[in-house]
């Protein structure tokens, strides 16, 4: 009786070695003829006309799935470089884009700039703070949210605040009001939204194309004069040289900067910039 | 000898050969376990260690984001834990020495937070004490702001970290010997004096290692207080939201604070150690 205990502790224990070594070899790798998944990294910002364009591609190619991870462009990166297996990044500044490039993380030459963006203020609809612009932000007791240094549109955000801090209609006192309203720094635009949406927060710094067609009468956008903003929100996207999708990669590329991609991202309140013949 | 009595011989001396060998083998399986796992757990945190150069630790140590966020941390995890203890005492106390309707509903809703993700509390808060929150709403009108403030990071704290306090502090309580209690009533002490000179003496060293549990729960806290908290250096950025923010950026900065929070996680658990020895 023991010893029969015994035995079954020694297979137990050995099947729980062999699985963990299993564990360990086993790659997943892809049966042919089977569905190919193409693993896009896409900057949060594109959350709605990735998913719309996404479907809209997967209708048309059968055989290739697209999954999706929206996430500020600065997690993505940090992802990429610590050893994600990716097949397209597309990033909300050509900074973290470059950061991959010239760590040899991307395949150099399908490296393209394709959309603009704008910043712009949003409030919840009722706008509890009653603010109506720039100046706005800087009055004392307002709730702002912004996005951390890193995130692209925090980036952007601070870029504006500094040109105008330069400025001496609004000067370095104007920006230190700010700052000083702000309630919380995001690590991504779509986690902002939901604060505006349930008026925790008075006003935000975002894009254009941040609200969605669902959430207009929600939220109420104030355009921001392009006088402060030096660098307009610039978004490339290129495929990883470690892909091994290459060929799906390219056309879903070929997708988005087509005419359907286009109407979407045109639709979301983005510009694209049209594809070099 | 005949031929049946060396068969059984032979027998035994199989049997006890097969035993030992049975035995060497499941001892070094277990061995092989064990060091897979300690190593699972170890390597990790030395990496933590490994990857980042004293003289970059010790940079890191000197930028505003990672001592914004060791200060606050400390600051708010004390409060919690303050917070947790004037509120759980009596709370334990009355639990483990009373029988009353309800005691097993109040037992359940103390410990929930153990087991309720940070994620859910962290939306709970914010839908009781945001701004338009169920709470929120009227403290709105006295223009007191809980929401994305230092004190919805105590908040978040004291909640997800007060069943650690509570239920050591009630295993303490249960586990004072009724007999002093009663002697110390029967020479005419108030229950208060019976509390405070008896119960809670005695019962120190489960409650001092409840309150090290509890900060350190408080320490580490991440989910609700991202959500209910928000992330803003110096003011609601803690430690674990200054590694995931960092980590973004400044990877030195996230692997510093990183290192900090494994030091004084060791420090608790001596700490736990060292003060339940010396009382039990």
């Amino acid at each position: 009786m023991k010893r029969s205990n015994q035995a079954t502790l020694v297979a137990v224990s050995l099947l729980i070695v062999a699985a963990l070594m299993v564990a360990g070899c086993t790659t997943t790798g892809e049966t042919p003829g089977e569905t190919t998944t193409l693993t896009v990294f896409t900057a949060a910002s594109l959350t709605g006309a990735f998913t719309d364009i996404g479907k809209a591609f997967e209708a048309e190619n059968e055989g290739v799935k697209v999954d999706f991870v929206f996430d500020g462009s600065q997690a993505l990166r940090t992802q990429i470089e610590h050893g994600a297996a990716v097949d397209i990044f597309v990033s909300a500044n050509m900074k973290h884009m470059n950061a991959l490039r010239d760590g040899g993380f991307m395949d150099d030459d399908t490296v393209t700039p394709f959309l603009e963006n704008s910043l712009a203020l949003v409030t919840p609809a009722d706008n509890p703070a009653g603010i109506t612009g720039l100046a706005d932000l800087a009055n004392p007791g307002v709730k702002l949210v912004i996005g951390t240094k890193d995130v692209p549109f925090g980036d952007y955000t601070r870029q504006m605040l500094d040109n105008m801090a330069a400025d001496p209609e609004y000067g370095e006192d104007y920006r230190d009001a700010v700052m000083e309203n702000v309630i919380s720094e995001e690590t991504a635009v779509t986690s902002v939204m939901p604060k505006l949406m349930l008026g925790e927060a008075d006003v935000s710094i975002v894009y254009v194309s941040d609200i969605s067609k669902d959430d207009r009468d929600k939220l109420k956008r104030f355009d921001i004069p392009s006088e402060y903003i030096t660098e307009r929100p610039i978004y490339p996207l290129g495929i990883l040289a470690e892909s091994p999708h290459k060929v799906e990669a390219e056309s879903f590329i070929a997708f988005v900067r087509g005419p359907d991609g286009s109407a979407t991202l045109t639709d979301y309140g983005f510009d694209p910039i049209p594809a070099e013949e | 000898m005949d031929l049946t009595q060396f068969q059984q011989k032979s027998e035994v001396s199989r049997h006890s050969s097969r035993t030992r060998l049975g035995r060497a083998a499941l001892t070094l399986l277990i061995a092989v376990l064990l060091a897979l796992f300690l190593l699972f757990v170890t390597v990790p945190i030395a990496s933590l260690f490994l990857r980042i150069s004293p003289e970059a630790f010790l940079r890191s140590l000197a930028e505003p984001v990672v001592l914004d966020a060791l200060s606050l941390s400390l600051i708010t995890a004390t409060m919690s834990t303050v917070i947790v203890v004037i509120f759980g005492t009596p709370l334990a106390l009355i639990n483990a020495r009373h029988d009353y309707r309800g005691r097993d509903l109040v037992d359940t809703l103390t410990d929930l937070p153990i087991v309720l993700p940070p994620a859910v509390a962290g939306i709970a808060l914010l839908m009781a004490f945001g701004r338009r929150g169920v709470v929120g709403q009227y403290l709105d009108l006295f223009g007191i702001h809980i929401a994305f403030t230092t004190v919805a990071v105590i908040l978040a704290q004291v909640f997800v970290a007060s069943p650690f306090y509570i239920r050591q502090a009630k295993a303490s309580f249960e586990a004072v010997d009724r007999i002093y209690e009663d002697a110390a009533r029967t020479l005419g002490a108030s229950p208060w004096a019976v509390a405070r000179r008896i119960t809670i003496p005695l019962a120190w060293g489960g409650l001092i290692s409840g309150a090290i549990l509890s900060f350190a729960r408080a320490l580490g806290e991440f989910g609700a207080t991202i959500m209910f908290a928000g992330n803003f250096q110096g003011r609601t950025q803690t430690m674990p939201l200054a590694i995931y923010t960092t980590m973004q950026g400044d990877l030195d900065a996230s692997i510093s604070l990183a290192i900090i929070l494994v030091m004084i996680s060791f420090a608790v658990i001596a700490a736990v150690k060292v003060v339940t020895r010396r009382n039990f």
